[in-house]
This record gives C-alpha cells, structure tokens and sequence, in this order.
C-alpha cells in the first residue's frame, strides 16, 4: 500500500513502530498531489517547504519520546481556516494575497499536536455553496467521477481526503459544509456541536452556525483530529467550557440497545432511489447490530431551508462588510472613496455572495426585519424544539445526507434555489447546533453515498460510537476513488 | 414578495456593492423566487415562540481587564493596500 | 413669537479601562503612535472574535446607579451596520433593544433653580478609528478602534443653552467622580452630540429636530445651541419650515453647516451580536457593584452642609472635584475646624491653583502639613500674614511649614523681655511722636507698632507689642 493511502491509525502505527518517518510521510503525499491535484484541484495554496520541515520537526519530536495522535500526520486546511504567513483567501478574489498575521485557535492546536500543514484547500467563496463552483479561482473535481462536484463548501478538503492528497482534513459547516461533500467523497466527516471547537480564526459566514469540523478516510481518524481541536477557547466567547472527553474510547463496536430515530421528514419524495435504498440497507445494519430503531417525527423540517437562507445571509452581510479595500485584500479605486468601496466589493464578490449580501441586508433592513430575520429565528426555536423532543426518546437519529449523490459539475449553478435544496437534510441540524456525523453507507450511480448520524449537542462520543460500530461492520469506508486507472472498486459495486 | 428594481439598488447600497444593470436585474429575479419560497415561514404561527439568536446556553462570558501584547506596526500594515505615515490611506471622504 | 427649545443630549465617554474592549490591546492610546495598539481583533481581521471586558461593563452598570437609572436583568450587545472607513468590521459592536442602563436623571442647578433632567438609557459600544484628513486623502489610525465607549442619552427635557451645558458639566463631574472616564471633552474622552427643536412657547407639538454634531467643549455646546436656536427662530418667523438635517459646527466660523438630511438617513440594520453570550446581571453582581459606588457630588454637598456646617455655596465649591472634596476631608481630620479648613481651601489653596493652572492632584501640601501651619497661627507662633507667606511657600515645595518658619526665622516673638527690649529701643528714637503721644494723640501709637513690627521684621505678636508699647509709654 502506497503511504499516501494511509489512515490516521495506520501511520501513527507506522511511526510509532520507526517503520516510516514523518517526511517520508508527507513527502509521499506531497507526491500524490504533485500527481494528482491538476486534475482534481483540491488546492488552492500547497506549501511543501513548510509541511516538510514540520515533518522533520515531528520526527525529531518523537526521537525526543513525544508521541501525540497527530505527531507528524499530514493534513490538509480548508481555505477559510487562517494561518500565519500563509495565504488565506477563503476561495474569494477579494481576499487575493492575504496573509494572516496569526494562526486560528485550530491551527494552533495542531502545530502543538505536531501535525503537518500541506496547504489550504479549495472552497466556495467565504464557504457559500454546495459544490465549490462558488470559489472564485476554480472548481473542485469529484475524486469519483472527475465531471462531478465534490460537494461543498468544504469540497477541496473532502476531495483531499478521498484522494489521498491528505491523511485527514479541516472543513468548516455552516449548513452542511463538512457533511455534504463528506457524502459526495466517501468520506468520514464531523460537524461537531456549536460550541465545541472554537471558531477563533475561522473566517465567519453565518457566526451563530458556523462551526470547524474534521474528515477522515475512518471514523477513528476523524475522533483523532476532533480530540486535539475541541475545547473551549477564551478567544471565542461562544466555545463552551465543557471537558473534551476521550473520542478515541469513544470507538466501541457495541451499540447494542441504543435507541436510533428515524425522522419520517427525511425520507421523501424527490429523493434519489439509490440513496434512499442505501440508507434503508444501512439502517437494517444498524439494527442488526442491535441498535433499537424507530421511526420519529421532526414536523418543522421543510421550514429549515427559508429559515436558513434568511438567518445565514442576514449575519453574512455583516461579517463580510470589513472587506472594503481599506485594511487588507483585493481594492479597486474609484473616483470616490465610496466608489472604491462600490468596485472593490462589486467586483471582488462573486455572484453567491453577493446573492446573498443582498438578501441578508435586505431580511435586516427597515420594515423588513420582524418579517424575515426574527420570524426565522422563531422558527429556529421551533426546530430545535424538534431535535430536543426527538433526543427524549433516542439516543441518536439516523438520515440520508443528501437527496443525492454528487451531481454534475454546471448542472445546478444557473439555479440558486435548486442548489439550495441539495442542503435540505443538514439545514436543520446546524440550526439547531447539534452534532452531525457522516459516514459512506453505500453507492448509487457509481457514486457514494453518505448516512449522517445526529445526536445531541455535546454527544459527540455517541455518534463517532454509532458511526465507528457501523463502519466496522460494512466494507464502504475501504473503497477508493478510481484515480489511477483502477476502476474495479466502481465495477464491483456496480453489480 | 417581488422586488422592484429600486429595491434592488437600495439595498445594493445598504451593501455598498456596485452592481452591473444585467446584475440587478439577475438578483431581482433570484431574490424575489427565493424570498417566494422563504415566504412559506409565514404560514406558521409564532406568536408565543421566543426567537432564537443563539442556540448556546452561556450568559456573562467576560474577560478581566488586562493589557495583552499589540501587533507590530509592520504586521498592522502588512496587508495594506495604500499607507502612508503608518496609517491606512483612503482617498477623502465627501459626505 | 414666542419659541421655546426643545433640547436632548447624547454623551459619549471613553472608559478608563486598562484594555480595550473587546481585545486586550491598551486603551492606552492617546500618546502612542499610529496603529501601534492594534491586534487582529481591533483591526476587524477576517476570522476574529471579540471578547467582554468585565471591567467596561462594570463602569457602565456603576454610571447607571450614580444616574438613578434602572440596570437591566438581561442585556445583550447588537450589531449597528454601516460602511465607513473608522470602523473595521463594517459594523459596530453596540447594543440595541436591550442596554445595561435606562430610566434615570440627574439634577442640575441653574440660576439658584434645581431641574431634574431624564436619562434615557446608558449602554456601552466600541470607539471607532481616527481619521485625519490630509488634502485628497484621509489617513486611517486604528488605535482607537475597539476603546469601550459608553453611551449616555438625556431625554429632551433641557430648555436652554445653559441648561444643557450644566447637564453636562454635572455628567463629567459624575464621571470623574467614579473614576470611569476623565471628562475631558478637548482630548475627546467625552463627546456630545445635541438635538434641538424649537416650538411657539406653550405649546405640546414636537418640532422638527436637528442633530447637532462636533461639539468638543461645554463652550462649543453652547455656542452651537444659541446658533441653532437663532437660525431655526429666524427660520420659522419668515414662515420657513425647519429642515430635519444632521449639522456640524464649525468651532472656527461659529456656524453650523449641513452634514446629512433625512432622506441619507442610515439604516443600521441592528441584529443581536452572535459572537457575544448575552449579560445577565445579578443581584448580588448588581450590589456587588453598588458597593464599590463612591459617595456622589450632591449626596458629598448636602453632607458637608450637614456635618461640617458649611453654606451650601462653599460646600458646592468643594465637591465640584472629588479630589478637592477628598482633600478637604483630609485636612479636616487633621485640623478639625471645617470652616476654617473651608476657608483656607476656596481662599488661598483656590488662588494659587488657579495662578498656576495645577490640577488638584499635583498639589503638594500634605492634610497634615496644612494642619499644622494653622495650629501655628492659633498657637500665636506665627501671625496671619506670615500663615499666608508660608502656605504659599508649601504650595510650590510641598515643605513642613515649621520647617520653613524656622528655616527663615519666621516665628512670632511673643518673648516679652525680648519685645521689650525693642519697643524701649523704638521709643528712644522716636522722641517726637513720643511726645504727640503723651500729649493725647492716641493714633501715633499705631506709627509706633508698625515701627516694632519693622524693627521685628513682622514677626512681633502684634497684641503683645501693643500692650507692651502702652505700658511702657505711660512708663509702666
Ligand atoms: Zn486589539
């Protein structure tokens, strides 16, 4: 097996044993991506000098007896993520050239941890869309199926992952951004708690939402990465002062008597036959691992989307009027000062965001605001009230994460809402703030597909738990993409 | 709810976005289909619902009043588009 | 006709935190160089978050209680957008529906007539950054941006110029007193802005109002009222209509001048900032602070009149400065006749404060060094005018006053064989008004006094030598 292709568990198996080195390591992936990333663009910004001597600095660490679980692990950073002295664009023209002079709380944890930083990865701008078309530099390819979106925001970091251009990676979710291209890529992917890692640094687009999640090739890597990043961070008023428990004791095959919902509102007309029959066939696993399942009821579910669309746009609108042309980024002057600001931000933005500038300034704007914003946030409410009710009975609940799998690239662009609606099942949890937890359940139409575990907020231990015990049980996590001319695994699954 | 293309402009100002016709008249059509949909929130009835800005049950996170290293000038300007004396340059305001 | 003015004021003030407000760069700015107090989160980086100081919401609540105000159960911080160059993030980081503070006043006093004047809320913000506009350009230092600024809004109870411009020399003197921000409206660590309307006297309909911004003085604050209310007078006697207009005064001219109508009016589009955890106020957070509260200028005033006997007038003097009113306590203690301590202060101390242009606080008499010059003077060890000498000598060295009357020999001579010895050696050189004396010309005996208290070099005890001279004179 080539080194790229490693899990977490692996390697750190590997460099434990001093069978490989961390450079050996990362100067394999950093191979892989030389490779490979021209066709799959996962990258914005690779720095092999920078993950190298990380690499060796971590390999000296161990020589020095430290053994932590991402010593020397190569890992990939979403763009939206800053890190000091690196270029941090978010995907935007307008943030062109940036360079933050300090890290995000995540990234310093990691560089504690001794992890190694490949290089940012590609998004859509200021992490608004589905699909990555939204980047303002280039799209992000399928790993599966080169002609299809890798789902988004958090594309490049999920493609990085199925690809084998990175061992894991950081993502952000604001609506599904982990998630989705989690499922799109076949990958392990963890939107955590509001609340659980801290946003310090995290570029904001929808600050109540927003919250940084990990991806694995398993579910194991992924509880990795989520126990070095969680924790309550003074520079984020909104991280919560909860002890981090042990995610790794967390991974119990067992899931015998736990009591799993299955929400009625996610099975419905429209979504894809594939999906749902791998989702039925998941679920009938999960039973037959003992799990005690049982159909519920979250009423408000088909409110989520316009409650989401008016809450994320309106604290979007705020969060990215700093980019002015003033302070930092790309800046175009005009006759006037206003008028800098005018073509610095007309021309800077791409169509999302500034889609959704404007629909956010105008849910804010006078007369408009108890109908829009404040009606959507008591439609939050209502929502959450849905998921509390729901964790009385179960211990988790059990969803497609998707109505489909990863579509063409170019097929949804012209329409916003009907992209909007390829969110519809990850809109509401991240309203509510609880966690989410993806995992590869099966393939449809040669493409994979994603089952999103939900539990309640803090309970992340219970879902890395169910999505481990199933993992354990089904092959899907161990297929690859066909990226080397090796289309068996596709073939296989095709019968 | 359909927007006029007033509203579209007024709002692009709010934003400070400076919009092509072609543009305007794009998100005139796009706003109006998505605040169509959106609209369906209206059918529920949240008159006794408390809104919800935050899910997070924290109150009264504050930091003690102490002094924390600043950035180097250098740093602060680092990212600049136009200085001058140390200071960011913006041509005048009028108005 | 008839007008009477309608004016409100909005008072902004610096807090005398040592950081920021929501980042832990120093307040400190005032001396520093551009942009030399500035972190990721002041500077509105992509990806930062602020944090509550504690101490800035401490010193609002602490604000709300000297001004009667009620201190909210549950407040909250909210987003105020608009673009503009001093403001990093395209927002200010303000509070909305929910401030910490509303509903109090605060008493003023004009001409002998006592007014209460309504407080509407006090809430707290982020300063913004400071632009200087050099010809075609406008420089932007951001060590200002993120200083914890509080908000105070009158309600429009003030009628005149005057009214407004006590309301705001006793909100300063209330500032200072708690220590919250220095008052000092040169600097800009205390700004106001005033809305004014004018209506025909008697009447209950609320005219159209102007917003009146820049005024960085109490003198600017009147001056710009008594212009505005001129300018809207004359106005409505043509039978024009007020424009509602946000103005500036121009501190050179001494005019107002047109800055935004009513039709570019923001819309600040306030949201509950979702970065911030809301404030819940406790009570025992709330008593918490009242118990840190200082005595206050008025509760200070009527108690001087109360303990120490002073006329209100002086014990107003007194209690404008709470260092002042400190000192005098202090030297109170030490001496114990507050009325004569009373005198000293608004007499000598006042003059020469006010000769040097010093500050209370650089003043260098100690209480207990004042004490002792006056028990000097009761104890005839030294005569008024040497008092006086000597004080003054203490006010530029800060010195023990026995020091200095030793030092430069200044004791009275209340030894009688000395004195005796002086008034005889007088009355032998001066056989002339000697004789005018004896003869019944009772005035010449102050010629000779003055001649005792200049051979003495003033420091005779004038009613010894007196008494001496009369006796020795009528050959006692
Ligand atoms: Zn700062």
């Amino acid at each position: 097996m080539a080194l790229y292709e490693l899990t977490i568990r692996e390697a750190r198996a590997l460099l434990r044993k001093g069978e490989i080195t961390s450079v050996e390591l990362t100067r394999a992936v950093l191979e892989r991506i030389e490779a490979l990333d021209a066709k799959v663009r996962a990258y914005l910004t690779v720095t092999p000098e920078l993950a190298l001597e990380q690499a060796k600095a971590a390999d000296a660490r161990r020589a020095a007896g430290e053994d932590t679980p991402l010593l020397g692990i190569p890992m990939a950073i979403k763009d939206v993520i800053c890190t000091k002295g690196v270029e941090t664009t978010c995907g935007s023209r307008i943030l062109k050239g940036f360079v933050p002079p300090y890290d995000a709380t995540v990234i310093a944890k990691l560089r504690a941890a001794g992890a190694v930083l490949l290089g940012k990865t590609n998004t859509d701008e200021f992490a608004m869309g589905s699909s990555t078309e939204n980047s303002g530099y280039f799209t992000t390819h399928n790993p599966w199926d080169l002609t299809r979106v890798p789902g988004g925001s958090s594309g490049g970091s999920a493609a990085a992952v199925a690809a084998g251009e990175a061992l894991a990676a950081l993502g952000s979710d604001t609506g599904g951004s982990v998630r989705q291209p989690a499922a799109f890529c076949g990958v392990a992917g963890i939107k955590p708690t509001y609340g659980r890692v801290s946003r310090y640094g995290l570029v904001a687009f929808a600050s109540s939402l927003d919250q940084i999640g990990a991806f694995g090739r398993e579910v194991a890597d992924v509880a990795s990465v989520l126990g070095i990043i969680a924790g309550y961070d003074p520079r984020d008023s909104t991280s919560v002062n909860v002890p981090v428990p042990n995610y790794e004791e967390a991974l119990m095959p067992d899931i015998r008597g736990m009591r799993i919902g299955i929400p009625k509102e996610y099975f419905v007309e429209g979504i894809q036959p594939g999906v749902e029959k791998a989702l039925r066939e998941a679920i009938r696993t999960l039973e037959g691992l003992g799990a005690v399942v049982d159909e519920v009821s979250l009423p408000h579910t088909s409110y989520a989307l316009p409650a989401y669309y008016l809450i994320a746009p309106a604290e979007a609108s705020a969060n990215l009027a700093r980019y002015d042309g003033v302070k930092y980024g790309l800046s175009i002057p005009g006759e006037t000062m206003w008028d800098g600001y005018r073509n610095t931000r007309g021309q800077g933005f791409g169509p999302e965001v500034k889609r959704r500038i404007m629909l956010g300034t105008y849910a804010l704007s006078a007369g408009y605001y108890d109908a829009y914003y404040l009606k959507a946030q008591k439609v939050r409410t209502l929502i959450k009230q849905d998921f509390d009710k729901a964790f009385e009975r179960f211990d988790a609940l059990v969803t497609p994460t998707t109505p489909m799998v990863a579509f063409k690239i170019g097929e949804k662009i012209a329409d916003p809402l009907s992209m909007y609606l390829t969110d519809i099942f990850t809109l509401a949890p991240s309203l509510a703030g609880i966690c989410g937890m993806v995992v590869p359940c099966g393939m449809a139409d040669g493409m994979p597909v994603g089952m999103q575990i939900l539990t309640g907020a803090f309970q992340e231990p219970t879902a890395l738990r169910v999505a481990y015990a199933y993992e354990q049980a089904t092959e899907w996590h161990k297929l690859r993409p066909p990226l080397d001319g090796k289309v068996e695994d596709k073939e296989v699954m095709r019968q | 709810m359909k927007l006029s293309l007033e509203q579209v402009e007024h709002i692009a100002e709010l934003a400070k976005l400076g919009l092509t016709d072609e543009e305007k008249e794009g998100y005139r059509a796009q706003l109006s289909a998505i605040l169509e949909y959106a609209d369906m929130i209206q059918q529920l009835d949240t008159e006794a619902i408390p809104p919800t800005a935050t899910v997070l049950p924290l109150r009264n996170v504050m930091r003690d009043d102490e002094v924390t290293p600043s950035l180097p000038v250098e740093d602060v300007l680092a990212n600049a588009p136009d200085v001058e004396d140390n200071c960011f340059r913006v041509k005048a305001i009028l108005g | 006709m008839e007008y009477e003015a309608i004016i409100g004021l909005e008072v902004h003030a610096q807090l005398l935190t040592r950081s920021k407000m929501f980042c832990g760069c120093s307040a400190d700015y005032a001396a520093a160089p551009p942009n030399t107090h500035v972190c990721p989160v002041c500077l509105g980086m992509p990806g930062v978050l602020p944090v509550i100081n504690k101490r800035a919401v401490e010193y609002t609540i602490m604000t709300g209680l000297a001004l009667h105000c009620k201190i909210a159960e549950f407040s909250r911080f909210a987003r105020k957008n608009y673009p503009y160059p001093d403001l990093m993030k395209g927002y200010q980081i303000s509070q909305y529906e929910e401030p910490l503070c509303y509903d109090g006043w605060l008493n003023i006093e004009v001409d002998g007539v006592a007014k209460r004047i309504g407080i509407i809320r006090v809430h707290l913000e982020e300063d913004t950054a400071k632009l200087t506009h050099v010809g075609e350009y406008s420089l932007i230092d951001v060590n200002r941006s993120g200083v914890p600024l509080m908000e105070i809004v009158s309600r429009p109870d003030m009628r005149t110029p005057e009214e407004a411009r006590q309301y705001l020399i006793k909100l300063q003197q209330i500032l200072r007193y708690l220590g919250v921000c220095t008052g000092n409206m040169e600097e800009g660590a205390m700004r106001c802005e005033a809305n004014i309307s004018l209506r025909p006297a008697g009447s209950q309909e609320w005219g159209t109002k102007v917003e009146i911004k820049n005024l960085n003085s109490f003198r600017s604050v009147k001056l710009a009222l008594e212009y505005e209310i001129a300018r809207q007078t004359e106005l409505l006697e043509r039978g024009e209509r007020v424009r509602q207009v946000t103005v500036g005064w121009d501190e050179q001219r001494n005019v107002t001048f047109v800055q935004r109508s009513k039709e570019e009016a923001h819309d600040y589009r306030y949201f509950p900032e979702p970065d911030l955890p809301p404030l819940y106020i406790s009570r025992e957070w709330l008593e918490e602070i009242r118990s840190r509260l200082v005595e206050l200028p008025d509760a200070k005033q009527e108690r001087f009149v109360r303990e120490y006997g002073l006329d209100p007038k002086d014990a107003a003097v007194l209690v404008a400065e709470r260092e002042i009113a400190d000192y005098y306590e202090a030297c109170v203690k030490a001496y114990g006749d507050p009325v004569k301590v009373c005198h000293w202060i608004s007499g000598e101390l006042f003059r020469l404060l006010k000769a040097t242009e010093l500050p209370m606080s650089q003043v260098k008499i100690a209480p207990a060094h004042l004490a002792e010059l006056l028990k000097m003077v009761d104890a005839n060890t030294i005569n008024l005018n040497t008092a006086k000498m000597v004080f003054d000598e203490m006010f530029h060295t800060g010195r023990r006053p026995q020091d200095i009357v030793q030092e430069k020999g200044l004791a009275q001579i209340s030894d009688a064989d000395e004195l005796l010895r002086v008034v005889q050696q007088v009355i032998e050189q001066n056989p002339e008004p000697v004789q005018q004396y004896l003869k019944g010309k009772e005035q010449v005996l102050s010629f000779l006094l003055g001649q005792v208290m200049r051979a003495t070099r003033g420091k005779a005890n004038p009613q010894l030598a007196g008494e001496l001279l009369r006796r020795s004179l009528r050959g006692e």
